[in-house]
């Protein structure tokens, strides 16, 4: 009996590749532990070892395809006494993903109502952007920005990188210090080629060490230099709260205004997957409690880049959520080197009418699989992406809420102390007679990240559970 | 009390005056006398409920601060833990800046905001005034990496006390400091007790400049009661710094002899052992002697010097009593920049 070589997956959010080249050709012999391939994911390039012994009847995937998803066959090894053409003829328990462009599914990729944002093309970064994307609508890609101008299709990754070498390139005394910055070329590829462009003396490893570097790069703000201090994940940088809190975000006011801190400290925030407690946890509420500090929870890589920008030249210590699983994903982003996003200003995603949707970050994604559900019900919900924490847009909310009568929020963290009970507290004392149904919150479950695949799903905020909440909220 | 024989008081009391003219020492007098006559007031104030909160008095521990700032040069930086008082005082900042800021008032440095335990000064290179103990060592260091980056030739001194040289943070910072080269002198002012906890009640590592070396780090041990001693050491961190070596440790070994904080009851020390420190080892005494022995100085010289004192003292302490409160508008300024 033949085996299939199955596409790996090489990441805990990997979920498709590029099968970079083969190392073994068809009717090679392969012994197990042997390199038979390279496969690139959006992070790196690994090394591919077979682990069964036989000979390569067919390569089902040919080197150089992109979008391969994990799982799926690429390669066939053949039993003793078998030979490829009993395997060509033998139907593949999958195709071959290569040739598949992930087109976004219909209903996500509608275009945005007159004056929003479109939804962000669910394919991959290989998926060609001109077959996902719809047309622009009037006034896209954002408000502020003139209309017809230019943009780019680029992942949220490809976004923040290019927010700190345009920045770094702008101001010399921005650098970007962290765990694997450098040479490995950042533990999720956001920093990738930095060194090579800005040398050592502004990518700089650091060991790993959280409390000290993080005092260092805040003392290092105050010595005349913006460190942007990226920390592997915001897990870690519990370790570093302390010179997050008391050194950077109170400085300025201890001080009486003398000396503030500025300085980024970002990286991924929240739930990667099937990483159970210690790393998958969402810090915005904790953070956004902080005076002193400002908080951007990013959803877009134009979000991504336009904030970024901003945080790097704020004066403030700004702190910058992003999010591992939206690092792949790709949006349109202005062209124009100067776009940047003000801090305190929220974005309609989606106009709508009937319900309105809070959500930043991650948060997103689901609030749009919600109102994409609620639309084919006939209930029409706009998204009110909040970009920021710290300021937060609190008219926007209030204007939509308004004219909707009806407030869910969506987000991925704890539900004890969430930002949509400070938003559910905001919209009862500033519209409470404009409401006609309670605010609901929607937030991840009270526990800790559990590590088994259905309990994670039903741990964070489920599309269901939106949607089943905006059917309270509308009485439907 | 851990100490250097070399550098015992007995040997120093000669007419000639090594490394040192007449005129600095007589400023390394006056400098001394100033915190101590500063924190004697502020100690007062305390008592008559002007200043509030924590107050943490530098009585003992003069000459570590006036050693260092003598070896430091224009532009160099300092920060401290939250005994911080005669750092700033030694580094040139007003009396009348700090005391106000002791009684919450608008003069005060940090308007009235930041308090004993909070202060700064950009212009004298002062950068805090930390209240969690070990926080301002990676910051120093920090400090340290932006001269380093920018290729100022600046030095940051970088105070903590035997107490914090237990924190993790650290060791994380002499790593680091070591790795990239920093131009920082740690000082660690041991005062031999972590608020009531003995040096060698809290580890059996005592020697606390020698762990450095397990990070490649050279430091020494340094007579803290000796001016002089503290001078030249300090030279000898600085020229290391400077050279682009990386940084350098001192265990300055001090004593206080007020309590932790003003409300502490000082029940983990015998009266007697402050009693013999003040007696036997007092710093500014030490500097009185080598000028009136030596004949540099008269004791009218020194009258006049504590009489000049006295004035600045006294005038501070009015100054912060007269200074209004910040203004309530004040709540709401300085969160952002």
């Amino acid at each position: 009996m033949s085996i299939e070589i199955l596409m790996p997956a090489l990441s805990p959010t990997m979920e498709e590749g590029t099968l970079a080249r083969w190392l073994v050709r068809e009717g090679d012999v392969v012994k197990a532990g042997q390199v038979i391939a390279e496969i690139e994911t959006d992070k790196a390039t690994m090394e591919f070892e077979a682990v069964d012994e036989g000979k390569v009847g067919r390569i089902l995937v040919p080197e150089g395809t992109a979008g391969v998803k994990v799982n799926s066959p690429i390669a066939v090894l053949l039993d003793e006494g078998e030979d490829a053409s009993s395997v060509a003829a033998q139907p593949s328990s999958a195709p071959p993903a290569a040739a598949q462009p992930s087109a976004a599914p219909p209903a996500v990729a509608q275009p945005a109502a007159s004056g929003g944002e479109v939804p962000f093309p669910l394919g991959s970064k290989a998926a060609p952007a001109a077959a996902a994307a719809p047309a622009p609508a009037s006034g896209w890609p954002h408000a502020d920005l003139p209309e017809g101008a230019a943009t780019k299709t680029m992942t949220v990754r490809e976004a923040l990188r290019e927010a700190m070498a345009e920045e770094m390139r702008r101001d010399p005394t921005v650098f970007l210090m962290g765990e694997e910055v450098g040479e490995y070329q950042g533990a999720y590829k956001i920093s990738q080629g930095l060194l090579d462009e800005f040398g050592p003396g502004r990518v700089i490893d650091t060991p790993i060490t959280e409390h000290g570097f993080a005092g260092i790069a805040v003392g290092a703000s105050w010595g005349g230099l913006r460190p942007i201090l990226e920390f592997m994940t915001f897990n870690f940088a519990m370790q570093a709260m302390d010179h997050i809190v008391n050194s950077a975000a109170k400085t300025l006011y201890m001080s009486g205004g003398q000396m503030g801190s500025p300085i980024v400290f970002r990286g991924p925030n929240g739930a990667a997957a099937r990483v159970a407690a210690q790393h998958s946890q969402d810090y915005a509420a904790w953070y956004a409690h902080v005076p002193g500090l400002k908080v951007c929870m990013p959803f877009s890589a134009a979000d991504a880049k336009g904030l970024l920008k901003t945080a790097i030249r704020d004066p403030n210590p700004v702190v910058f959520l992003e999010n591992e699983i939206l690092y792949g994903r790709s949006f349109e982003v202005p062209a124009d080197p100067d776009f940047t996003i003000p801090f305190g200003k929220a974005s309609i995603w989606r106009a709508g009418t009937d319900v309105t949707l809070v959500s930043f970050g991650i948060g997103m994604t689901h609030a749009i699989a919600a109102a994409d559900e609620l639309a084919r019900e006939g209930i029409s919900a706009e998204i009110v992406n909040l970009r920021t924490l710290r300021p937060i847009d609190y008219d926007t909310v209030i204007a939509s809420v308004m004219k909707t009568n009806r407030c869910v929020t969506v987000e991925e963290g704890f539900p004890v102390g969430a930002i949509g009970n400070h938003i559910a507290a905001v919209i009862m004392q500033r519209a409470f007679d404009h409401l006609d149904a309670p605010v609901l919150n929607c937030t991840g479950k009270d526990v800790p990240m559990p590590y088994a695949a259905n309990l994670e799903k039903l741990a964070l905020t489920t599309t269901a559970e939106i949607v089943s909440a905006v059917r309270q909220v509308t009485y439907r | 009390m851990a100490r250097k024989p070399a550098s015992a008081a007995a040997g120093t009391k000669a007419a000639a005056l090594p490394n040192v003219s007449r005129d600095d020492l007589l400023k390394y007098y006056r400098d001394m006398l100033l915190i101590r006559r500063f924190e004697e007031k502020a100690g007062q104030l305390y008592g008559m409920g002007l200043i509030g909160g924590f107050c943490h008095l530098y009585i003992g521990q003069e000459a570590v601060v006036v050693g260092l700032e003598a070896a430091a040069e224009p532009g160099d930086k300092r920060i401290t833990s939250y005994r911080d008082h005669g750092h700033m005082l030694a580094c040139g900042m007003d009396p009348r800046g700090v005391m106000a800021e002791l009684t919450g008032r608008i003069g005060g440095y940090s308007k009235g905001k930041g308090g004993s335990m909070h202060m700064f000064s950009k212009e004298r290179h002062f950068y805090g005034g930390h209240g969690i103990v070990g926080a301002q060592v990676p910051l120093g260091a920090g400090l340290a990496f932006a001269d380093r980056y920018l290729g100022n030739g600046r030095v940051t001194f970088t105070y903590f006390g035997d107490g914090a040289a237990n924190q993790g943070q650290v060791y994380e910072t002499y790593n680091m400091a070591e790795l990239w080269d920093l131009p920082v002198v740690f000082v660690i002012e041991n005062n031999q007790y972590a608020m009531g906890t003995s040096v060698k009640r809290s580890t059996k590592s005592v020697t606390l400049y020698g762990r450095g070396l397990a990070y490649g780090i050279p430091g020494e041990q340094v007579d803290g009661m000796d001016v002089l001693a503290v001078k030249a050491a300090g030279e000898r961190a600085v020229a290391h710094c400077r050279a682009g070596k990386g940084p350098y440790i001192l265990e300055v070994m001090t004593y206080r002899y007020r309590g932790h904080s003003m409300s502490d009851p000082a029940k983990y020390r015998t009266r007697e052992e402050v009693e013999k420190m003040r007696s036997e080892r007092d710093a500014i005494d030490h500097v009185r002697d080598l000028l009136l022995t030596g004949g540099h100085a008269s004791e009218e010289d020194l009258k006049a010097i504590d009489r000049e004192i006295k004035d600045i003292v006294n005038d501070a302490a009015e100054f912060a009593r007269q200074s209004p409160e910040p203004p309530l508008e004040e709540l709401w300024t300085d969160v952002y920049a």
